[in-house]
């Protein structure tokens, strides 16, 4: 590139001492486990972007100071730095009762959160609370909790679904802004395409058993010992957009499908509502889930009656495996047999 | 007039905690709230599901004590259907458990609590050949403690020092009179910040191993979900087995050469955190880490047992099931009980909440009306802690030797008499001694399921109860662990294969509580009492000690039921 070996000393200061982008890290109804994953990353390690990529300023997860002290911070990169910080959101805000179900330092998160995203250049929604709602806004979502995208306007929002994301999506999302200094392509929902675009299932190491009707029918059956398809058990790999399949879990260890357990769609909006989780999909919906408090417990008695046994033929998986799934397709309990 | 000292956010801990200690005329604490501020309504969220999905529900609970709601949960449920899980599936669930605990504890030590006891800037002047050779005195065998290796972290630190921004170390409390470390010593603790933060994305591999991710590994009724074949690549086989045993020997020199020695080298600093925050002197274990079936409680590495008043030399017997034993007061939480009753069991669960307190954004909490999420758990109208000193006080006051045996050599080294574990340093310093313990309790687990499997027996699910239509139509049970927090009950009722009520007490509720209608305080409240404070615009002392207790909110305060419902009664089947 021409340059002159003279100037190099000069180059290599410039970009040294760059300023790191400044970030607050807002928590609200939440259980943190955004937090621990994204301290999991193997690449690249959570050291390297606190202390070299980013200036985390506000994270009352891992910050020094408490108190005022900490709310000071916030309130003067607002001031002095409008437009030129990132807000990471871990958590929603409960809206109902005039948000009085999660305050932070006298005043409701609600606040905290609208205050904070006024000025932020950008917002990532972490995990499925922030995205989605998550397990606090499942039925009957006694605190009004609602997701960031609800309540945020005018911000540009990047959704990371997960519960939580793996810890490589969430360094991968955060690495991307800073390293092409834009935020990656969303699809319709607001998700990273680089990380959500393609379904567990498409790229699941089981799928070759799914396609040859190898189901596990029962835990620890000789299925189970030979890694069979999980898709009898509930799994939700066919209805959840996610990187599990390809990059793992844990610095690419395992996933849920590959020790055994079905994917639950921790991904997915409004997952914990699509249970029993242990009840397999299927593509065609079958309303009366939510038909009486009593019919629930005996359909699913006969249903999962039925799905241990040995009596869903091949036919039924042929069935879903020919019919390419779309994006309207939604998990639904399987109740037609 | 006197000094009111507000700390919210409490941060470097889980969830939202705040706190409000007055000062008397010596600038000691005199009086301290502990309120929770949030809550996320779980339990009723839980209503009318698969028992069989609770788990997964419940260990959103927490994303950090990860595992242990879920642990709590499939016990509840196998418990209300009759179920013993196979013998792999009780080993491997103590080997998740015993991963949890000691990668937890590590984390806590290091990145919430040492900020406490370590002055980073002051890390700035330290000399690197000194830090290598205390770091050498402290651990002869941690082979991380060359010179040019602090040379390297103190070049790191100023580097980070000099771009002027602090991050996550800006505005804190940095020569702050109660700091007592030398330079050196400090470098060696921010040397070790970074170990740890490496180190613990590993140890957790475990649960991915056996769960398929962290944080929420699954879990499953009945056993666990990961087969077990020595003839299979795709089940839990040598490959894997070898893993583990490779994880497990990194935890035990992270622990035995690292995180104990630190802890005793800044403890030394530190003689006079042994006289402040005792609090309670209540103590309360449900016991775990089963080796004989979850109901054969003789048989628990972690022994169960009460103690009341510091009174080692009694061990009081604790019921899970016995329904007079535990029970939740709302004097100061912002609920009511209908009827005008001030306390209730557990099960009875009747929980409306009603907010009383200010409107936000407020200033100040009274401590004279309501003022928290939390409800105030008692045993036996006994304000009880929960956590590591507290097992580590069952396990000592019970005669086990292993327990004597951590404790006397920790006492010994820093030449301090048993009653020192009474305190804030106390506190912290049990974490660390049952995590000797737990590292070498992993270890056992480990050979105790490859000897299993050299039996023969590769079994990992009891399916006999899967299906809902063996089970009764209506039946209840309860399900506890010791989470690093402490004490953890769950209890169910199931009707019609459905959940008809969830009840959880957690080890958070129990700590951080309000006071009781009786005004006993909790046990963060306690220990604050008395507590001189160097400068109260800069409230170091108090997060010493309320971090001493490892505060995790979410857990505490996801505890209600809205509107006012009453929930059913639920008679424990023991």
């Amino acid at each position: 590139m021409g340059l002159d070996a003279a100037m190099l000393p000069q180059v290599v200061s410039a970009l040294e001492t760059k300023p790191r982008l400044p970030v607050i890290w807002l928590h609200g109804l939440e259980c943190t486990c955004c937090s621990e994953s994204f301290i999991r990353s193997s690449h690249p390690i959570a050291q390297d972007i606190i202390l070299n990529m980013i200036s985390l300023d506000y994270d009352d997860t891992l910050q020094a100071a408490a108190g005022f002290q900490v709310e000071e911070i916030r309130q003067k990169l607002i001031k002095e730095h409008p437009g030129g910080y990132l807000l990471a959101v871990e958590g929603n805000a409960p809206t109902a009762d005039g948000g009085v179900y999660c305050t932070v330092g006298g005043d409701t998160f609600l606040n905290v959160l609208t205050e904070t995203a006024e000025h932020a250049k950008a917002i990532i929604a972490w995990g499925s609370c922030a995205s989605n709602g998550c397990v606090q806004a499942a039925r009957p979502n006694p605190t009004g909790a609602k997701p960031v995208h609800q309540l945020i306007s005018g911000k540009p929002i990047i959704n990371v679904p997960g519960c939580p994301p793996i810890a490589e999506v969430m360094t991968g999302v955060l690495t991307y802004i800073l390293t092409f200094d834009a935020l990656p392509e969303l699809d319709r929902i607001g998700r990273p395409k680089m990380f959500y675009g393609q379904r567990i299932h498409d790229k699941c190491y089981r799928r070759a058993f799914f396609d040859a009707g190898q189901f596990v029918e029962a835990w620890d059956d000789e299925g189970a010992r030979k890694g069979w398809c999980l898709y009898k058990m509930g799994c939700r790999g066919p209805t959840t957009y996610n990187s599990c399949s390809t990059f793992k879990w844990n610095n690419g260890v395992s996933f849920p499908i590959g020790s055994g357990h079905g994917c639950i769609g921790c991904s997915e909006a409004n997952f914990w509502d699509n249970g029993p989780f242990y009840q397999r999909l299927s593509s065609v919906v079958v309303p009366g889930i939510e038909a009486t408090p009593d019919k629930i417990g005996t359909v699913l008695g006969v249903a999962t009656a039925i799905g241990v046994g040995a009596h869903l033929t091949a036919t039924v998986a042929h069935r879903l495996s020919k019919k390419p799934l779309t994006d309207k397709d939604q998990p639904t309990a399987d109740k037609s047999e | 007039m006197s000094t009111r000292v507000v700390v919210d956010p409490v941060t470097r801990i889980e969830g939202h905690l705040r706190i409000e200690a007055i000062l008397d005329d010596n600038s000691h604490i005199g009086e301290a709230i502990s309120s929770g501020t949030m809550w996320r309504g779980i339990e009723v969220i839980l209503r009318d599901r698969d028992p069989r999905d609770a788990w997964a529900f419940c260990e959103r609970i927490c994303g950090v004590c990860t595992t242990v709601h879920a642990l709590a949960s499939v016990r509840c449920v196998e418990n209300a259907l009759g179920i013993r899980v196979p013998q792999n599936a009780e080993i491997i669930r103590n080997i998740m458990f015993l991963t949890q605990m000691v990668q937890d504890h590590v984390i806590h030590f290091y990145h919430l609590h040492a900020l406490d006891w370590v002055d980073i800037v002051s890390a700035l002047k330290a000399d690197p050949d000194k830090t290598a050779a205390l770091a050498q005195k402290v651990s002869p065998s941690f082979p991380l403690s060359s010179a040019g290796y602090f040379r390297d972290i103190a070049t790191t630190l100023k580097k980070y020092v000099d771009s002027g921004q602090l991050g996550i170390f800006q505005n804190a409390y940095w020569g702050h009179p109660a700091y007592k470390l030398p330079p050196e010593a400090n470098l060696m603790a921010v040397a070790h910040y970074l170990e740890a933060l490496k180190w613990q994305k590993e140890i957790i591999k475990i649960h991915t191993i056996f769960g398929g991710k962290n944080p929420h590994p699954n879990y499953l009724v009945g056993g666990i979900a990961a087969a077990i074949s020595m003839q299979s690549d795709n089940a839990i086989n040598m490959e894997r087995l070898n893993y583990i045993k490779g994880l497990i020997d990194g935890a035990t020199q992270i622990v035995e050469q690292m995180y104990i020695p630190d802890l005793l080298a800044i403890a030394s600093f530190y003689p006079e955190w042994t006289q402040v925050g005792a609090g309670l002197g209540n103590y309360l274990v449900y016991g775990d880490i089963p080796q004989n079936g979850i109901s054969d409680v003789s048989k628990f590495r972690f022994p169960r047992g009460a103690i009341l008043n510091k009174n080692l030399s009694e061990v009081l017997s604790v019921d899970p099931t016995d329904t007079s034993q535990v029970q939740e007061e709302i004097a100061h939480s912002w609920y009511e009980y209908s009827g005008g009753k001030t306390s209730l069991h557990p099960w009875e669960g009747e929980t409306s909440p009603k907010y009383t307190g200010p409107k936000p954004p407020y200033k100040q909490l009274d401590e004279n009306a309501r003022y928290s999420w939390l409800k105030s758990p008692r045993w036996k109208g006994n304000a009880m802690e929960v956590g590591p000193l507290a097992r580590m006080l069952v396990g000592y006051a019970s005669g086990k030797t292993e327990f004597k045996d951590v404790v006397n050599d920790a006492l010994g080294a820093l030449k301090l008499p048993a009653t020192a574990l009474f305190s804030t340093l106390g506190r912290t310093a049990a974490r660390g001694l049952e995590t000797r313990l737990a590292v070498r309790w992993l270890l056992d687990e480990y050979n105790n399921l490859v000897a299993n499997l050299k039996a023969g027996d590769s079994s990992t699910a009891d399916t006999s109860k899967w299906d809902p239509s063996s089970w009764p139509a209506e039946t209840k049970g309860y399900g506890f662990t010791e989470a690093p927090r402490g004490a953890l009950c769950h209890w169910i009722h199931i009707k019609d294969a459905k959940i008809a009520n969830y009840q959880i007490v957690v080890p958070s509720t129990w700590n951080a509580s309000p006071k009781d209608g009786k005004g006993q305080r909790g046990a963060y409240e306690s220990a604050l009492i008395g507590t001189p404070m160097a400068d109260p615009q800069r409230p170091l002392e108090i997060l010493r000690t309320i971090h001493s207790f490892d505060p995790c909110l979410a857990c505490a305060s996801h505890v209600i039921s809205p509107d006012g419902r009453k929930l059913s009664e639920v008679v424990i089947v023991p």
